[in-house]
């Protein structure tokens, strides 16, 4: 192959070159990237990255872009923050939060695969680039497609969140709201990209988008001096993240940039949209779909197309999968923020509980590396938390006034042992 | 009035290009069982070496994936759409 990718069947190996394409039409199994990793091995070293800018595009090599990409956007490059409040909360030492709700230029992990997808948009001549979503994913199309001159037209369930179809339209994407939930929009999807010649990222792009998560784990090993952690925490809605990652730890083992030892990937859903999730715990081959029920709603997945890929990544790895209930969901948010200081969306609290209730279990140990995988930002599912915030009654601008609001709230204080 | 199947772009090399086909049948599986028995090619495309439904093919009955109807042996009345749809399309995480 002239490039040093290319895609091949998941499940036949059979090679398909570089096209917009994202199905064996031999057996209609998944394409993937499959990179010449002896090649690689020749031409890139790790030293190569000191003189690079902490984003994603320092593993270019590493990613499915074309010879003289002009890659544009300062993306990823979070923060791998080692934590001590909330691993103390729990009992456990090495305790990482990995925080893509900082990822910019959209605020989730999306940006990194938006990142890479467009890339392949370019190269196939696309003009109109798409996607199906259940918001992160609309608002970093929208952010790069403008930042890059694409029209963007993205296709969204009709009760998404107002701050994630706002956070897209004011990019100027056009939105397409389906009156159905998103396995209905995600089918939708697929039949256009079948009809019409659209760049949909997580469709016929989908192989080259994929790779994008990748950097996600690079800057995970990185972070960690090179090195790998004992156990990963990602949450789950389609079910390709998980596996990405290991790919990323996969390709640093294979060109020597770390040392090869076991991971375990666990697996984090919402208990109102657990496919993945109940079939680890059930031990099924292939996960049974569900309709989904969560305020988690950017993992609101209930046919997710690489579901039955990550139960069993997350089975050999001798990892496991869990679910939180919207009540955990909402509790956890507000544990991270207090402890760390990460507002994080409705995702991150069902990976942050689905930690919590790991540790309790006894999956993961007190002693172990752990990296908890925080996807999108809070300020996009405030609904979801509102509640559990009512305002206060105002006061008036004076100092009797706030002695007045003090004394009343004291005993409150006392009572609540502070 | 029959039962319609749509075709994906990928599967209609094997139906001569033919983006429906009509059949007549009162359940999924005798539908499905129709199609493959005019196209024969498209047979192992459609199921795996165990005669299950391909992994990766989704089939849907008007709006409705077929496995939340109870699977293949789910009826299928004059005038529906059954859809065969690739399972490649989802979200990221």
């Amino acid at each position: 192959m002239s490039d040093l990718y290319e895609l091949r069947c998941k499940e036949c190996g059979k090679a398909w070159g570089n096209s917009p394409r994202s199905f064996c039409e031999d057996c209609f199994s998944p394409l993937e990237v499959f990179f010449d990793y002896d090649s690689l091995k020749k031409t890139v070293r790790r030293e190569h990255l000191a003189g690079r800018a902490f984003n994603m595009w320092r593993y270019a090599e590493f990613l499915p872009l074309h010879e003289g990409y002009a890659a544009g956007g300062d993306v990823g490059g979070t923060p791998l923050v080692a934590s001590t409040k909330l691993a103390a909360r729990w009992g456990v030492k090495n305790l990482f939060i990995k925080n893509d709700a900082v990822c910019f230029p959209s605020l989730s992990f999306k940006d990194r695969v938006v990142a890479t997808a467009l890339a392949a948009a370019r190269r196939f001549g696309f003009q109109t680039v798409g996607c199906s979503s259940t918001g992160n994913l609309a608002n970093a199309v929208a952010a790069q497609a403008a930042q890059q001159g694409f029209d963007a037209c993205v296709f969204i369930p009709a009760d998404l969140e107002p701050a994630k179809v706002l956070n897209t339209a004011v990019y100027g994407a056009r939105i397409v709201r389906i009156d159905g939930n998103y396995d209905h929009v995600n089918r939708l999807c697929a039949q256009i990209a079948d009809r019409f010649q659209w760049g949909l990222v997580n469709v016929n792009l989908r192989p080259y988008y994929s790779e994008g998560s990748k950097t996600h784990g690079f800057e995970i090993a990185e972070q960690l001096g090179w090195k790998l952690p004992d156990n990963v925490v990602v949450p789950m809605a389609g079910g390709s993240l998980i596996g990405k990652i290991a790919k990323a730890f996969r390709e640093l083992v294979a060109l020597g940039w770390v040392e090869a030892k076991p991971v375990k990937f666990f697996g984090a859903q919402a208990t109102g949209c657990s496919p993945i999730s109940s079939a680890v715990k059930r031990g099924l081959a292939r996960f049974e779909p569900q309709k989904p029920s969560t305020i988690a709603r950017s993992l609101a997945i209930g046919n997710p197309a690489d579901g039955n890929y990550a139960s069993k990544l997350i089975r050999e790895s001798g990892g496991w999968a869990e679910d939180v209930s919207d009540r955990e969901i909402v509790r956890a948010i507000k544990l991270l923020a207090e402890t760390e200081g990460i507002f994080t969306e409705t995702a991150g609290g069902v990976t942050a509980g689905v930690t919590e209730k790991l540790i309790r279990e006894g999956r993961i140990h007190p002693d172990e590396t752990t990296v908890v995988c925080i996807t999108g930002n809070g300020l996009k599912t405030t609904d979801a938390i509102a509640a559990e915030f009512p305002l206060t009654e105002a006061i008036a601008p004076r100092l009797d006034a706030f002695e007045a609001y003090l004394e009343s709230q004291l005993p409150a204080a006392a009572a609540a042992g502070a | 009035m029959p039962v319609t199947i749509e075709i994906p772009t990928a599967f209609r090399r094997f139906t001569a290009g033919a983006p429906k086909v009509d059949c007549s049948a009162s359940t999924i599986a005798e539908a499905l069982t129709e199609l493959t028995a005019r196209f024969p090619e498209l047979s192992r495309h459609v199921r795996d070496d165990s005669g299950q439904i391909r992994q990766f093919l989704n089939v849907y009955l008007n709006e409705e994936d077929i496995r939340f109807l109870g699977g293949e042996s789910c009826c299928v009345k004059e005038g529906d759409r059954v859809l065969l749809v690739p399972s490649i399309a989802g979200g990221s995480l």
